[in-house]
């Protein structure tokens, strides 16, 4: 950061014009160092991201017969591994995006407008941030995971660790849209639940079976990303329909925080 | 009793662009005219007190003078650029009521941040020693008072050194203290040759720090000169006694008198406005047949209250007298 150096003011303006210029580029490094400091500090955030996924998975994965059960490429336990991870992913991108909500309650947006910074800036860090932090959480899941029997070919369980961190930028964009719609101060508070809900409706958590409740599934956003998730262990193809799922999805919540976020920042 | 006259707005002088221009303003939300036609020319390096009651329309007009709002009708200009533009170049910023700071962050790394948006800044070590904010540059923002959180919004409008200072309502909030020490920081910083345009309701504030004040009063501008100039708006005593049966002739001997602003007759009573009650009450006691004499203050309040045309206090007042 340059600095202008005259140390006494006339009435005339100090700073040259060029200085003056509004500055260009869609990332601003403090910005970004100081964003990834208050993720940091937030013990909340935190538990929900690092420490929930890696106990679910040592809950519900660990069964001495799902280390020994083949799905394929890897075990059963590394196919709740990578599927925790997604979880994980999806709550840290989730979060990220939704910080927005509270920024906006704090009235810090409006006084943003009073900056040069631009809103696209302010939107493609708030996303770079949901994203390391859903790195962050995929890794934990991750390690806890190769550590407690998750095992299998290492090159596809890396592909569906990299796939569950990728997918989960269209929750990065979820977590935008529902920051910019919901006014509530917490609004994770809303959306924790319903990521646990999504993530059991589009079977995350438990095998969907045939019945009712895998017709549902398909149209439930996290289904697409967990068949994609998972195809690389399994080796089975990914379905046609797993992909518009995921499109779809995508799509709406781009499109949905792009509307409320030109929404936001117009003047009224 | 009517006190209607309004400052003339002072001409521009100079030839160089206005640092605040505003041509017609107008703004409604539904059916509530909040601002209702405001022209404003501030000259560089003026030192403005917007002054009004509460819901005179004043943060609506510094709203659309940051581009935060879109007028109605009218225009908006600084240093002959658009909002838009003035604030991307850091020519223009803001100290606003209340909010827009981050609960998590500390004092320093808010000001750390704020900088980060702009190309050039001042440094972060001078706008926080400037606004008195040096010493607690590790506290957490939500640990501050009120007072504190204010220096610190000071601290992050000067970073861009502008040209036009704004602020909305600085003080609301503040305990005596923390008001005294945030209008040190400012007037210290005024004496530098900012342009800075202030909203209050306070008269006080306005009176003691202004070079001009602008009241405002249901989205107009009904008053607009300098602080001295408004004060002898509002200097003058009232002078009232029972005098029956004054003709105009009478009461043109009275408005002859040094000193006298404005006479009036009120059924057998006669109110006179005047910077020499002495003067007066002498005249009506010894040339006239007046007696029940009373003599009472008038208040820069008196003045405000009349201008804004809330003014049922002062004819509450005078019906008393």
């Amino acid at each position: 950061m340059s600095t202008v150096s005259t140390s006494a003011r006339t009435s005339a303006p100090v700073a040259s014009d060029a200085s003056r210029a509004p500055r260009t580029g869609l990332v601003n490094l403090p910005f970004l160092a100081i964003e990834l400091r208050r993720l940091l500090r937030n013990r909340r955030t935190m538990i929900f991201t690092l420490i929930m996924p890696p106990a679910f998975f040592l809950i519900f994965g660990t069964a001495q017969e799902y280390k020994t059960t083949s799905v394929g490429h890897a075990n059963v336990t590394a196919w709740i591994m990578v599927s925790m991870a997604l979880y994980g992913a999806m709550l840290a991108t989730t979060g990220g995006g939704a910080s927005v909500s509270v920024e906006r309650a704090q009235g810090w947006t409006r006084q943003l407008r009073l900056t040069p910074l631009r809103p696209a800036t302010y939107v493609t860090t708030k996303v770079v941030v949901a994203m390391v932090l859903g790195l962050v959480s995929t890794l934990v899941v991750t390690a806890v995971g190769l550590v407690s029997g998750a095992d299998g070919e290492a090159g596809r369980i890396a592909l569906s660790v990299a796939l569950a961190w990728a997918g989960s930028a269209v929750f990065a964009a979820f977590g935008l849209f529902m920051g910019y719609l919901l006014p509530a101060e917490n609004v994770m508070q809303i959306l924790g639940p319903v990521l646990a809900l999504m993530a059991f409706a589009g079977g995350l958590f438990v095998p969907l079976g045939d019945g009712l409740f895998a017709d549902i599934a398909k149209v439930v956003p996290t289904y697409g990303l967990a068949e994609i998730v998972r195809a690389p262990l399994t080796g089975d193809g990914v379905s046609v329909w797993a992909i518009v799922n995921v499109l779809g999805w995508a799509a709406v919540f781009v499109s949905g925080a792009a509307w409320r976020f030109k929404r936001d920042t117009a003047r009224v | 009793m009517t006190f209607t006259e309004t400052l003339p707005t002072p001409a521009p002088a100079g030839s160089g662009p206005l640092a605040i221009d505003l041509r017609g303003l107008h703004k409604s939300f539904g059916t509530v005219r909040a601002v209702d036609g405001i022209d404003l020319a501030v000259r560089p390096g003026e030192v403005v007190a917007f002054l009004g009651p509460n819901g005179a329309g004043k943060t609506t007009t510094i709203d659309m003078l940051l581009g935060l709002a879109r007028p109605d009708a009218g225009t908006v200009q600084l240093h002959g650029m658009d909002p838009a533009r003035a604030i991307a170049e850091g020519r223009v910023s803001a100290v606003m009521q209340s909010g827009g700071l981050l609960k998590d962050l500390t004092v320093l790394e808010t000001v750390q941040l704020t900088a980060s948006f702009f190309r050039a800044t001042r440094s972060v070590a001078e706008v926080m020693e400037r606004a008195g904010i040096a010493d607690i540059g590790s506290r957490q923002v939500a640990k501050c008072s009120g007072g504190q959180q204010q220096r610190l919004r000071f601290a992050l409008a000067l970073l861009p050194d502008p040209d036009v200072l704004v602020l909305d309502e600085p003080t609301t909030g503040m305990d005596v203290e923390g008001r005294r020490d945030f209008w040190n920081a400012l007037r210290a910083d005024a004496a530098r040759g900012r342009t800075i345009l202030f909203a209050t309701h306070y008269l006080e504030e306005a009176d003691a720090y202004a070079d001009r004040i602008v009241l405002v009063s249901h989205g107009r501008v009904v008053a607009d000169g300098s602080a001295a100039q408004v004060k002898n708006l509002a200097s003058g005593r009232l002078v009232s006694a029972r005098l029956a049966g004054l003709d105009e002739r009478g009461a043109d001997t009275l408005r002859a008198l040094p000193g006298v602003q404005d006479v009036e007759v009120r059924g057998d009573r006669v109110l006179v406005r005047t910077q020499d009650s002495d003067g007066v009450a002498r005249h009506l006691l010894t040339a006239t047949s007046a007696s029940d004499v009373e003599i009472t203050a008038r208040g820069l309040e008196d003045a405000f209250l009349a201008l804004t045309g809330d003014a049922t206090r002062t004819d509450d007042t005078l019906g008393s007298l």
